[in-house]
């Protein structure tokens, strides 16, 4: 069976985000206000092909461990789901 | 007996020639070695040269750490072998765990590309074995993901064990506690982001990246000349 996977990184907080800092800093010039916290991540999306849905998350989980992130600095959440057939 | 140097080339590495160059004229035999070979062919001491190994995709380092020639440079290190990664290859030995900590983009998202003053903390390391404590050194320094961060209890660990092995006097880059190179527990592995071997030559405005190289020479087990040989 196909699942697709989403792995959304993020640093981790506390850890500087200049990219963010620098968005948000910006955000006032272009007439936006009210907006804070900005973060900036990746986003990787592939597909696991496993015989069930935990099989899939178990590799999801570990790929994005050992290689997605580096754990000294960031985060992921991981979103597994049936891949939609085409 | 001339040390003999293996100098690591990534797709995507750019500074190996340099430091071919450097490491030759300090009396020393560089050899290239190519990432997908995991056989170092009984190289004395191991660098990392600067660059952008396998484009820095997905993260600085990330990727080559998992290049064959990392586990000859592991079972170096393991050994006690020097190995010493500069600038990108500071970066490829924290992505293996080689070092503690990781480089993030620079305070300021600033590509920096400047001589930054180093001030030498320690000369208990492969880098530093022939420099002096306080000595400050003009380096060139060229990145954007340069600034080192760990967390807490690590950077504790690194000030306890003078593993700090170099500072900058003006941090260029947000670096936590001015850290600009660190070495393990054995002390034998070291990485730090400025260039020594951009300031090997008189003409390139500075020769005081030849005291640090010359340390891995001194550290891979040879007598060497003590000066720049032209």
């Amino acid at each position: 069976m196909l699942f697709s996977v989403l792995v959304e990184t993020r640093l981790r907080p506390g850890i500087a985000d200049p990219q963010g800092a620098t968005i948000e800093r910006s955000l006032p010039a272009l007439g936006f206000d009210g907006i804070t916290n900005v973060r900036v991540g990746k986003a990787i999306r592939f597909v696991v092909d496993a015989a069930d849905e935990d099989t899939a998350r178990a590799h999801a989980d570990e790929v994005t461990r050992r290689f997605l992130i580096n754990p000294v600095i960031e985060d992921a959440d991981i979103t597994v789901a049936v891949a939609e057939t085409v | 007996m001339a040390p003999r140097i293996g100098v690591v080339m990534f797709p995507g590495s750019n500074c190996e020639l340099d430091a071919v160059e450097a490491i030759t004229d300090l009396g020393g035999q560089a050899e290239l070695l190519w990432h997908g070979d995991a056989d170092l062919h009984q190289v004395d001491a191991v660098v990392l040269p600067g660059g952008f190994a396998h484009g820095d995709y997905l993260r600085p380092g990330a990727i080559a750490r998992f290049s064959p020639v990392m586990e000859g440079v592991r079972a170096l290190a393991a050994d006690g072998g020097p190995v010493v990664g500069i600038c990108n290859g500071f970066q490829v030995l924290t992505e293996a765990g080689m070092l503690p900590g990781a480089l993030q983009k620079n305070r300021g998202l600033k590509f920096l590309c400047a001589t930054a003053r180093l001030r030498v903390e320690t000369t208990d390391s492969s880098l530093t074995a022939e420099a002096k404590v306080g000595d400050v050194l003009q380096i060139p320094i060229n990145h954007f993901e340069g600034s080192y961060t760990c967390d807490a209890a690590t950077l504790h660990e690194l000030q306890a064990e003078e593993r700090v092995v170099v500072r900058y006097v003006d941090n260029p880059n947000g670096s936590v506690d001015d850290i600009a190179g660190v070495c393990n527990e054995g002390r034998n592995v070291v990485g730090l982001m400025p260039h020594p071997e951009r300031a090997c030559h008189p003409l390139l405005g500075s020769t005081d990246g030849a005291a640090l190289l010359r340390s891995v020479l001194v550290s891979a087990g040879a007598a060497t000349p003590a000066g720049v040989r032209r």
